[in-house]
């Protein structure tokens, strides 16, 4: 073979082995560098999106509870209601079916964008699995706020204000 | 009484396992046959008590004893029976219990019928299984014992979760659990091959058969959990790049590395210290997602309520246990033996960029499902890393995969012949080249990567076929010497070419899918129709219908092909009356390997009169997503039935050696 490879097998099979994984590590720290940079989607709540103003468009995720009386069904499949968390609220508009566990006072993730007008364009609303859950976000930053009235215990809805009478 | 029975038990099988450790420790230490036999019973002992506790759970959900706080907390007496056995392992106390019962199953399994294994490298491998054992069998009774009985028992349990009364989910966690645990024996003789000081062809074949098992099993669980995705959420999709399921994803790529080095190890006694490595990463993984999936320090659509203490200790678990594991790696794995050498152009070669490749992959969903963590921690920012990274990411280093894999098992060990395998495989290559072009060509609308992918699914399948036409010696001998050839393949040779061949597949299915689904949705009124390409649904009527434990709305539709009927779903929409949750419950028509995917929404007012949203999609060839690794399974049970497989030939391998 060439002589510019090392004589002793040793050394060369050590040269093999780092030219096939030399690419191979480049290739995935570059893709994952690249794709970190590009399409994480930031998470905020109303009072943290009214702070970060993130631009129009640009896809990120706007979490909360779901104000009580705020969701209105239009006939033809769009919704529209207010995430609220405890300084700050954002109308949010979806189209299409809502998880099964959207209720009024649940805590929920909307991924989409901000329109221009600053109301929120979900592409997709999530709740959780388990009706005792709160998305660890939202459950978060409602402790900042010292709205959190501990593990376990149902999550702090406007609802239980509203629905007593 | 069944209950105290159990908690002790359970209790009883902690000391077991302390015992099993130690006794296999000191029988390795003064080599002794009677202690290493000793330690064995013990280890045959604990999955006993771990197997009467596990029973007196399951006795507490059966008969929904509701003075045991997990029974009262995680079912109902309404609850169908299916639902209150698979209830037991639904929480998070009694997946911790299947995680131990698995355990134990493990190490009494090893001392069972390890009878050809080394005294010596059986009673370190019972050892480590046994320390094992205690650390998750104390997490188990000091920190989430299933057994704690409440002092006032209400009357009426809180119901497992409706999303989780599925048949499919009542059997994903057992097979899950068998992965995972099932990587611990794989563990356990890694860290004995380690002190031992000795890897080599015998180790890798005891390590082989075990890997197999746990990555068929993982296989199985994860595709369940994949299909429970697809038609209880009713979004449609079966994939969502969430941190729960790359939980179990990323012990599945590095097992499936694991195969493929340790097969380098056995056959040619190459990659020793890498192979060794791999075993250990694959339990640290396995860990990991335990970690991840019930510490709640992701977000998932998946996660539980869960208990941040529990998770800060499963956290010190996975610390300890990987940390110590690949201490002793880099403390030992230098004097591991270097094996034999090979060309750049070998069947070795293609085997180590195999691995290279599954394991920057793995690398990449580690990041993405790690980085949120980290950033957090690091700038108190929220973010999310979603499908765009995997896609980004994972998705070249997989594809690079896909286009070597055909070549491999052409290639001849230590040396091969690029020019034949060129030969051998331009034919597949031409068609697979033409499918792809074909698909992107006749299907509207048109997506590049999508026919890429359908490219690269005909190229496993045909590669498949083509390395089975290889081995028969198909259209060059006569055709009843190749059948001869066909019918005595070893069993190990068919594994492969399944496992090779459902990847194909599920990767063909997958690129069909995600590139030429159809949906729509709409608000219909009785005797509304939606539109989906050339298909259409009319919803003739909607029924309430009563469950064992849920109420239900029932959409009663016909299904058209242009104007002929083709099946009529009844997708329903579930309100269960405890908890107050509503589900709904897909109805899907299968037609060949196309799904016709039918979601009912909630009722809406319009003008008075109450309509119904509805949701459909057409899936073209979704069924081969889940059969796919269905076949791939398939594949690892029928490696794992080669005689050679078995310990026997190892023992033979050892005497020859000798």
């Amino acid at each position: 073979m060439s002589g510019w490879l090392p004589k002793s097998p040793k050394a060369r099979r050590r040269l093999y082995l780092i030219a096939a994984i030399a690419p191979v590590l480049a290739l995935a720290a570059g893709l994952t560098l690249w794709g970190l940079s590009d399409s994480i989607s930031f998470f905020y709540t109303p009072a943290q999106a009214a702070a970060a103003k993130p631009p129009p468009g640009r896809s990120v995720q706007l979490g909360g509870l779901v104000q009580p009386g705020s969701v209105v069904k239009h006939p033809d499949g769009r919704v529209e209601f207010v995430v609220a968390d405890q300084q700050a609220t954002a109308t949010v508009h979806f189209s299409g079916d809502l998880p099964d566990l959207f209720r009024e006072g649940q805590g929920i993730v909307a991924t989409g964008s901000f329109r221009k007008d600053g109301e929120f364009e979900a592409r997709q609303v999530l709740a959780k699995h388990d009706e005792r859950y709160m998305p660890r976000e939202v459950s978060k930053a409602l402790k900042e706020q010292g709205e959190w009235r501990g593990e376990g215990s149902p999550p702090p809805s406007y609802q239980t204000d509203a629905a007593q009478p | 009484m069944i209950v105290e029975i159990g908690a002790f038990a359970l209790a009883f099988a902690l000391a077991l396992s302390l015992a099993q450790a130690i006794l296999s420790a000191v029988a390795r230490v003064r080599r002794s046959s009677v202690l290493a036999g000793a330690g064995q019973g013990a280890a045959i002992a604990a999955f006993i008590a771990l197997a009467i506790a596990f029973a007196s759970l399951m006795y507490a959900f059966v008969v929904s004893d509701f003075s045991v706080a997990n029974v009262a907390a995680n079912s109902h007496t309404a609850k169908p029976l299916l639902y209150r056995v698979a209830g037991t392992w639904g929480s998070h106390e009694g997946s911790m219990m299947l995680w131990c019962l698995a355990l134990t199953g493990c190490g009494a399994a090893v001392a069972a019928f390890g009878r050809d294994l080394p005294a010596g490298l059986k009673s370190l491998t019972i050892t480590v299984q046994g320390l094992l054992g205690v650390v998750f069998l104390a997490y188990t009774v000091f920190a989430s014992n299933p057994f704690v009985r409440i002092a006032n028992p209400p009357v009426e349990g809180r119901s497992l979760n409706p999303l989780l009364q599925d048949p499919a989910l009542a059997f994903h966690p057992p097979a899950l659990y068998l992965g995972y645990v099932g990587m611990s024996v794989v563990f356990s003789f890694a860290v004995a091959a380690l002190i031992e000081g000795r890897v080599d062809a015998a180790w890798a074949r005891w390590v082989r058969p075990w890997t197999l098992a746990a990555w068929a099993a993982l296989t199985v669980g994860i595709t369940l959990g994949a299909f429970w995705a697809y038609y209880e959420l009713g979004w449609g999709g079966w994939w969502f790049w969430d941190p729960v399921e790359n939980a179990s994803f990323m012990p599945w790529l590095i097992g499936a590395a694991l195969l493929h080095s340790a097969i380098v190890t056995e056959k040619r006694g190459a990659l020793t210290g890498w192979t060794v490595f791999l075993a250990l990463a694959a339990f640290s993984f396995s860990m990991l997602g335990a970690f991840l999936v019930r510490s709640g320090v992701l977000t998932s659509v998946h996660a539980f309520a869960v208990d941040p203490t529990r998770g800060v200790l499963l956290l010190m678990i996975l610390g300890v246990t990987a940390g110590a594991s690949f201490a002793l790696f880099a403390w030992r794995a230098p004097t591991l033996s270097r094996g034999g050498l090979f060309a750049p152009i070998s069947r070795e070669s293609a085997l180590v960029l195999n691995n290279i490749l599954l394991a920057a992959a793995t690398t990449t969903v580690l990041l993405g499902t790690l980085y949120p963590l980290i950033r957090e921690a690091a700038t108190g920012e929220a973010i999310s890393v979603g499908p765009p990274f995997f896609n980004l990411t994972f998705m070249p280093l997989m594809a690079a995969l896909i286009l070597i894999l055909p070549a491999g098992p052409l290639l001849a060990w230590k040396r091969g012949d690029l020019q034949g395998v060129i030969q051998r495989l331009w034919v597949a290559a031409l068609i697979a080249l033409a499918c792809g072009l074909a698909a992107f060509a006749l299907i509207s609308p048109r997506k590049a990567f999508s026919a890429a992918g359908v490219a690269m699914g005909a190229w496993l399948i045909l590669g498949a076929l083509v390395e089975l036409a290889e081995r028969t010696r198909a259209f060059r001998v006569s055709a009843g010497e190749s059948w001869r050839r066909f019918v005595g393949l070893p069993r190990g040779a068919w594994g492969m070419t399944l496992a090779h061949l459902g990847l194909g597949v599920f990767v063909l299915g997958a690129c069909f899918e995600t590139g030429w689904k159809v949906e729509a949705a709409q608000t219909l009124p009785i005797g509304g129709r939606l539109a989906l390409g050339e298909y259409s649904l009319v919803l003739d009527d909607i029924r309430g219908v009563d469950g064992p434990n849920y109420e239900a709305e029932r959409g009663l539709m016909r299904a058209f092909k242009g104007e002929k009927l083709i099946c009529e779903p009844t997708p329903e929409r579930r309100l269960y009356s405890t908890g107050g949750q509503t589900t709904s419950e897909v109805s899907i028509c299968t037609r060949g390997l196309d799904h016709l995917y039918v979601v009912l929404g909630e009722r809406r007012d319009a003008a008075g009169q109450p309509v119904w949203l509805v949701r459909a999609y057409w899936n073209p060839l979704a069924l081969l997503i889940f059969l796919g690794p269905a076949i791939m399974a398939v594949g690892g049970l029928v490696s794992l039935s080669d005689r050679r497989m078995r310990l026997a030939a190892g023992r033979r391998l050892v005497e020859a050696a000798a």
